[in-house]
């Protein structure tokens, strides 16, 4: 690795951070302004004056905002998150099974999805303006613009009730053998994978298309090379930076955007623990999910980034 | 190597490439209008023998490439051969599909593009592409064929052979990255390869390096060759034979020596004799109205100065052209005294006033006094203006014209630039590229400046058409008194138009004064290098001229 690269990665690097700082802030100050307080979701609408300043006493409320916000981020670098005020339990426990179960399931969509993606818009590109590639474009962009719940309960409708080959409802818990827990997310595996595919094939798509008007194209067909491989030698590993660029945005949206799926098929992962606890107004609660949100998303980024910074050969071997 | 190949069935003549009334056509999409189909080759016939190099000379839009690709069974974009057979090694490849044009590109006729950088792909090695023909078509192991690789790069004499294939494209200049396109040509040992303007793209001292190495190449392989360019002297210099075509028609087909000696149609006498413009230099006036003093100017925070301590005088109504190779700060010069790059030192006086360095510090009359014109013409006008916006444009901005009076002063410059009043409604798209650079120069002359810089006006177009350009300017010039900065690489065209010259490298004027002085010997070596480069319409001048050379060109 040579020093231009490494540069441009640390400055990625530090922006992220930086990003993330400027997140929780938001996050912070976003909660803040909500009407109420923590006390008074505790205590409910019945509670005394007195009662009420005891808490927030008890709660450190009484303190300045900054300082509880730096209160809450020193926690939250070390690892405490906060307590849950509608159970009690701390909220790192209770995230952490979460957390694993959406990131197991984005992962297994993320498998199929990705790869297939990218393999339909080599075919479309292949068969360009015919009717393979109108066919898969058409497909793709149906299978987005339906909104998830209505893939979802197509889904559940037929796989689960009219043909019983998965279960509706995704039911898994720790211990759980793999080959079952596999079946519990086969429906909403593949909801997502329906939602986030066509993005990323219209993407490789149009970014390889873009790439075929060039001069080394042509330098590839004079060659006698096969079309198929003119696209995959040629146009492909030049046209990586916007496909990594649109795969993360999708892998994010795998992982912060799964909550209306989890909901459908009762899955417990991180976006159902989050619609749970916004119903409860448990603001320490949606203020760590938030924030793991937006790390999720921010590193995700960074990392199409450098994906994007190692890929171009001009960075990678300077003159 | 090409000639040891053992090919059985092959006829018995020397005979390698047969086309016999080839007819090219394409679908063309006029805006407005239904599409319709064009015919851009009308039944083009020619023989090609082993070993040998036919030139194939015109104009753009003349069907030099189609024709040399159709030689591949290839048709760029919608273009497609729909008449005529193409017999090469004795069989009709257009009969062959698809399979049969993969399995003879590559193999038996490789091809040579006008811009290597271009060309090759910068996600890859170049070694790795030089040999991915030849393993394709499964000619020779890796080891084989690398080491042919790099026997090919010695012999375009390229810098360090064994390791250069090691190297990404933009790692290395664009006049060595045309060898080793010329290597990976060769390297899958073809019959025939297609040059397709392989040094039009390079600077003069460079061209003439990559021209020697082609002419070898060819000569010590035996290889036929098809050599597309639109300039005569160099197709001269490498052809056995010379092809002038002309709107997808032949026009005239002889050996070299008769077509650039003896020509017997008029359009072929035209091309031949294109450069010559008579044009007498203006001896210097009192006092220049535009300095350039002792300017230096690097881009951004670099410590690299593009410019270095260059001054330069101009005079009212004449010409100052500023020379050199790609890289020299020419145009930064421009871009210094326009104030796009406003200058690290040194000043640029005006009517023997200082001008503000920042463009945004000037005042309108400065800006309107100082115009320029552009190499591309057509990314200089916005395509969706009609060219009475074009030009009214300036009009409305420095002077308030409006209406009437507008339309009248358009009509007036459309007159002064040769073209009719009925261009006020075109679009660009619908004008030539003559055309529009005629358009971009009323522009500029509707600002009534005293300054025209021109950075390669001319480079463009096509010879005959530049040379209509050039006439148009010297005519303007004694009309209007304008003075002219004209920044080429073409010292033809510097003969033909400057009063003064001044040549750069690496950012310094290295000789400068009257045309007729810096002109005439004795010269310095950067200046010899330069003049002696320029390709002559004569056979055996590349030979002379790399024979004679001082100093080794920088850019190779």
């Amino acid at each position: 690795m040579s020093s231009p690269i490494l540069k441009l990665v640390a400055q990625r690097v530090a922006l992220g951070i930086l990003l993330l700082l400027a997140v929780s802030v938001l996050i912070f100050a976003g909660t803040q302004i909500l009407p109420g307080d923590v006390a008074q979701a505790i205590l409910g609408q019945s509670a005394t004056p007195e009662s009420l300043a005891n808490l927030r006493e008890q709660l450190g409320l009484n303190q300045p905002a900054y300082l509880r916000y730096f209160h809450w981020l020193g926690g939250v670098l070390t690892g405490d998150l906060g307590t849950a005020m509608s159970s009690g339990q701390d909220i790192a426990t209770s995230i952490k099974g979460r957390l694993w179960n959406t990131l197991f399931l984005a992962f297994w969509a993320a498998i199929v999805a990705v790869p297939l993606a990218i393999i339909l818009g080599l075919i479309a590109v292949r068969y360009r303006n015919g009717w393979v590639d109108k066919l898969i474009s058409g497909l793709a962009l149906a299978s987005t613009s339906f909104p998830e719940f209505f893939i979802g309960y197509v889904l559940v409708y037929f796989f689960a009730v009219k043909w019983q080959i998965f279960p509706g409802i995704s039911t898994v818990y720790d211990g759980m053998p793999f080959g079952e827990r596999m079946q519990a997310i086969a429906l909403p595996a593949t909801a997502l994978t329906l939602v986030v595919l066509a993005h990323m094939m219209r993407m490789t798509r149009a970014a390889i298309l873009n790439v075929m008007q060039s001069a080394y194209v042509e330098t590839a067909e004079l060659k006698g090379l096969s079309a198929f491989n003119v696209i995959r030698k040629h146009a492909f590993p030049n046209a990586i930076a916007p496909i990594i660029n649109v795969v993360m945005l999708n892998l994010a949206y795998l992982i912060v955007g799964v909550v209306v799926v989890e909901v459908i098929f009762v899955y417990p992962g991180m976006g159902q623990y989050l619609v749970d606890h916004v119903t409860k107004r448990d603001v320490p609660v949606v203020q760590a999910v938030g924030l793991i949100f937006a790390a999720v998303y921010i590193s995700l980024n960074i990392i199409a980034d450098i994906a994007a910074i190692v890929a171009n050969p001009r960075l990678r071997h300077p003159k | 190597m090409a000639d040891t190949k053992a090919k059985l069935g092959q006829p018995k003549s020397g005979l390698l490439l047969d086309i016999r009334n080839l007819r090219i056509e394409a679908t063309v999409f006029p805006p407005g209008e239904p599409p319709k189909d064009i015919v851009l080759v009308h039944d083009v016939s020619l023989t090609l023998e082993k070993g040998k190099v036919l030139g194939l000379i015109g104009e753009s839009g003349a069907g030099k490439s189609t024709i040399g690709l159709s030689s591949m069974g290839y048709g760029r974009g919608g273009v497609r051969i729909t008449g005529g057979e193409v017999i090469l090694n004795g069989r009709d490849i257009l009969k062959g599909g698809k399979d049969g044009f993969r399995k003879l590109r590559g193999r038996e006729v490789c091809y040579v593009a006008q811009s290597a950088a271009a060309a090759f792909n910068p996600a890859h090695r170049l070694m790795d592409q030089v040999v991915e023909a030849t393993l394709l078509h499964g000619t020779a192991t890796r080891a084989e064929a690398e080491k042919r690789a790099v026997a090919l790069f010695k012999k375009l004499s390229l810098p360090n052979p064994e390791t250069i294939g090691e190297r990404f494209p933009h790692q290395v200049s664009g006049g060595q990255l045309q060898r080793v396109m010329t290597a990976m040509a060769l390297c899958s040992e073809p019959d025939l390869i297609v040059f397709d303007e392989p040094t039009t793209a390079l600077d003069v001292t460079t061209q003439i390096d990559v021209l020697a190495a082609i002419k070898d190449a060819i000569r010590d392989t035996h290889v036929a060759a098809l050599y597309i360019t639109h300039d005569l002297a160099v197709v001269a210099q490498v052809s056995d034979e010379i092809m002038v075509l002309r709107h997808g028609r032949l026009v005239e087909w002889g050996g070299t020596r008769q077509i650039i000696k003896e020509p017997r149609q008029e359009y072929t006498n035209a091309l031949v004799s294109v450069h010559e413009i008579e044009h007498q230099e203006q001896k210097p006036g009192t006092s220049p109205f535009l300095s350039v003093k002792n300017v230096t100017a690097a881009y951004g925070r670099s410590h690299i100065k593009v410019l270095k301590d260059v001054s330069v005088d101009i005079y009212p109504g004449q010409t100052l052209a500023v020379v050199g190779e790609s890289g020299s700060g020419k145009s930064t010069l421009a871009r210094a005294i326009t104030g796009l790059l406003p200058p690290e030192q040194g000043t640029v006086t005006f009517d023997g006033r200082a001008l503000a360095n920042r463009l945004a510090d000037r005042p309108k009359e400065d800006l309107r006094q100082l115009q320029m014109i552009y190499q591309m013409a057509d990314v200089a006008m916005n395509p969706r203006q009609t060219v009475g916006t074009i030009i009214g444009r300036p009009l409305e901005f420095y002077f308030g014209m409006r209406g009437r009076e507008r339309d009248r002063r358009v009509a007036e410059l459309l007159d002064k630039i040769e073209m009719g009043k009925g261009f006020s409604d075109r679009y660009p798209a619908e004008l030539s590229g003559g055309q529009k650079q005629r358009v971009c120069i009323a522009r500029s002359l509707a600002a009534k400046p005293k300054l025209i810089i021109c950075d390669e006006v001319t480079s463009a177009l096509d010879p005959l058409v530049a040379h209509g350009i050039l006439e148009l300017l010297l005519e303007l010039q004694k009309e209007e008194n304008v003075a002219y900065l004209f920044i080429t690489h073409d010292l033809a065209t510097v003969k033909s138009i400057a009063d003064s010259i001044a040549v750069m490298y690496r950012g310094e004027v290295v000789r400068y004064g009257p045309k007729g002085k810096v002109l005439s010997p004795p010269f310095d070596a950067y200046t010899d290098l330069l003049l002696s480069s320029v390709p002559e319409m004569e056979i055996g001048w590349l030979e002379k001229a790399i024979k004679g050379r001082r100093m080794a060109s920088a850019g190779n």
